[in-house]
């Protein structure tokens, strides 16, 4: 059976570098919990960084191809118009009319995509309930979460440790 | 790794503060009761935004007959309306998305209720294609949508509907911007509520935010990505919406300056509202150590720089008109100067180019009430701007015998009056149960701008071995830390020379 350690710090900067000297000890940090992103922890607790940028492009390039393919389709290969004189009998010749459109849905499913692929990836969406250990990290507490199995020490060694790096409130779950 | 600014720079946050006492102060305004001032003018708001859509349900019922429009006018305050409400709602994204590529650490307190500003401004904007449609029961029409008439598709090639898809992309996108910044700001709010319902409502807003690296993690990337996304859409809305008048044969509307000089306009007229809003917020829901007279300087130079930008871009317009040797062309802006609307032509020019000039006086762009008055009278100009590009360009055709003017009825001024009250009732509910500033964000540059940096909230007993009990930490008053003050800057100083 694993138990839970949450090491509470008030600043962020304490954490930081509570966070490098326990790494080097070899504790395994789970995960951090924080009001604000505290730049600089990924690589120290091993996060990746995220592919959401790539999943954006797809989008781009999905949303891009949509719009394109559409009004190929409804201006060109349907029912072609002759406009002001202006004919549509060639897609090359339309394009330029068609440039704003193309860019408009190309941003609409970037935005619109990205987002749901981060709620979904995040598992935040309406009515799921939050698993931040204590209410006061969304104000100004930062939150360490350490299993004792990973720890590679004692508890009573790692509580030690992490009262050493300045950790105010040592919480056990 | 924190960059704190050079000693020469003004602070972005006054005061000594902590991060808890950033939370309280936001937070105040949803957790107090609003006072009478507030309901007054919630009130005056509310009868403004009722008699608007009286007079908008009357024209669905009725027709657009009851508008001032005639045979040769027939775009007039409406289309006026419209544009210089998408001009407002400019701002915003300009704010969160362009001011975040460039790292500009002033935006981060205002950008929430910028946005909330671009938002309910681009709803206002999007009604009045909406009535001027007459049926609009038959707005789907715009869709490309498989129909019984052949299928008839919407002209891919007309401005008008790209517009659609410019305005519509603008909104949607803006409000997922905004929500996403939201959600973690959300969190805080349901971490501090005590009352059920409200925990509830703001747990469901909040979406289970837990803010774990991770989140943060994917959270700086979607910012960064949506910030880039969002910059060219703010300079194609406004360019697209400037081409609804550039790609016609109109003379004084077909000109390719068209759509740099909308949008100079629209940030123009978007940073003069955000202004407007703000003085108010600021001092309402005392935030003044938050949005500083820094701030405000930083968008008095926006607008006095946007403002000179339109300014030029009225001159080569008359430039040109006189340059290119089309006689219509010259006419319609000697009609505009000159003309039976001359003294709207002269409102705009005294409005938006002389105006703004006085903002090179250091004085006057960190004067309260001078700059409360002058982003006022942007904003008119701004609105005859588009009146005189819109109603004098149009109130002279080819055909001398179609000439005149255009008189508006009380329809028109009661849509575009209840307009202003729907957007001021949207925006002042807004102000009450949203978080106002972007907590997380603004959390983050205390340390390196705010006045005295990080302070510590109050020292906290250890307590190793207790369980944690959610009921007591999340009520965690910082009340009592007046008392242990000195002995906390002690210890923040110490933290200070760690780093």
């Amino acid at each position: 059976m694993s138990n839970k350690i949450y090491a509470m710090y008030d600043d962020d900067a304490t954490l930081l570098h509570g966070a490098e000297s326990l790494v080097e000890k070899g504790v395994k940090i789970k995960d951090v919990f924080s009001p604000f992103p505290i730049h600089g922890i990924d690589p120290v607790i091993g996060i990746r960084k995220t592919r959401l940028a790539v999943c954006a492009f797809i989008y781009g390039l999905s949303g891009m191809l949509l719009a394109l393919v559409g009004m190929y389709y409804f201006m060109i290969q349907d029912w072609p118009m002759n406009i002001g004189g202006k004919p549509n009998y060639y897609f090359y010749q339309n394009i330029p009319a068609f440039i704003p459109i193309t860019f408009e849905i190309t941003v609409l499913c970037t935005a619109h995509g990205m987002a749901i692929t981060y709620f979904l990836r995040n598992k935040t969406l309406p009515g799921l309930t939050a698993k931040n250990p204590d209410p006061r990290t969304t104000d100004d507490k930062f939150v360490m979460e350490i299993e004792t199995a990973d720890a590679g020490m004692n508890e009573d060694a790692l509580i030690e440790a992490l009262m050493s790096t300045g950790a105010i409130e040592i919480n056990k779950a | 790794m924190h960059v704190v600014e050079a000693e020469i720079r003004e602070p972005l946050i006054l005061g000594e503060k902590s991060y808890n006492d950033i939370t309280e102060d936001v937070c105040a305004p949803i957790e107090g009761k609003a006072n009478s001032l507030w309901y007054f003018v919630f009130g005056l708001a509310g009868l403004l935004a009722l008699w608007g859509i009286g007079n908008i349900l009357y024209t669905i019922g009725v027709g657009i007959g009851v508008w001032g429009l005639n045979k040769t006018v027939g775009w007039a305050w409406d289309i006026t309306n419209f544009v210089w409400w998408v001009g407002i709602g400019h701002a915003g994204t300009l704010i969160s998305a362009v001011l975040l590529l460039f790292r500009q650490r002033w935006r981060m307190a205002i950008n929430r209720s910028a946005e909330a500003m671009t938002i309910f401004a681009v709803m206002m904007a999007a009604l009045f294609p909406g009535i001027h449609m007459g049926r609009i029961w038959q707005a789907y029409w715009v869709l490309p949508l498989p129909n019984q008439f052949g299928s008839l598709w919407p002209n891919f090639n007309s401005p008008l509907l790209w517009d659609v898809f410019a305005i519509s992309t603008y909104f949607s996108v803006s409000l997922v911007f905004w929500y996403i910044g939201l959600v973690p700001d959300f969190a805080s709010v349901r971490d501090r509520m005590i009352k059920p319902l409200p925990k509830k409502i703001y747990s469901i807003l909040a979406f289970g935010w837990s803010g774990n690296a991770k989140h943060w993690n994917r959270f700086e990337e979607v910012s960064l990505v949506l910030a880039g996304l969002a910059t060219p859409l703010v300079f194609s809305v406004h360019s697209i919406v400037s081409m609804d008048f550039a790609t016609s044969v109109i003379p004084g509307w077909h000109t390719t300056i068209f759509p740099p000089y909308f949008v100079a306009g629209a940030v123009f007229s978007g940073f003069a509202m955000v202004l407007t809003l703000m003085l108010i917020m600021r001092k309402v829901l005392k935030l003044e150590d938050y949005i500083t007279l820094k701030h405000i300087e930083y968008m008095n130079i926006i607008i006095m720089l946007t403002g000179s930008m339109v300014g030029v871009a009225y001159l080569t317009e008359l430039f040109v008109a006189w340059y290119s040797g089309v006689e219509y062309e010259g006419y319609a802006f000697m009609n505009r100067a000159t003309g039976p609307y001359w003294w709207a032509y002269a409102a705009m020019m005294t409005c938006n180019v002389i105006s703004p000039q006085l903002m090179w006086f250091k004085k006057i762009r960190r004067n309260l009430v001078i700059t409360f008055i002058l982003s006022i009278i942007v904003n008119i100009g701004m609105w005859f701007e588009r009146f005189v590009i819109i109603v004098t360009s149009i109130h002279r055709d080819y055909i001398t015998s179609s000439w005149t003017q255009f008189h508006p009825t009380y329809v028109d001024m009661g849509v575009f009056l209840g307009t202003i009250g729907l957007f001021f009732v949207l925006f002042l509910l807004y102000s009450r149960v949203f978080p106002v500033l972007a907590l997380n964000e603004v959390k983050t540059i205390l340390r390196a701008t705010g006045e005295f940096g990080v302070k510590k909230a109050k020292s906290t007993v250890f307590n190793v071995e207790n369980e944690f009990t959610p009921s007591e930490a999340g009520n965690a008053p910082a009340s009592d830390d007046s008392s242990e003050e000195s002995s906390d800057d002690a210890e923040s100083e110490e933290n200070k020379e760690q780093e």
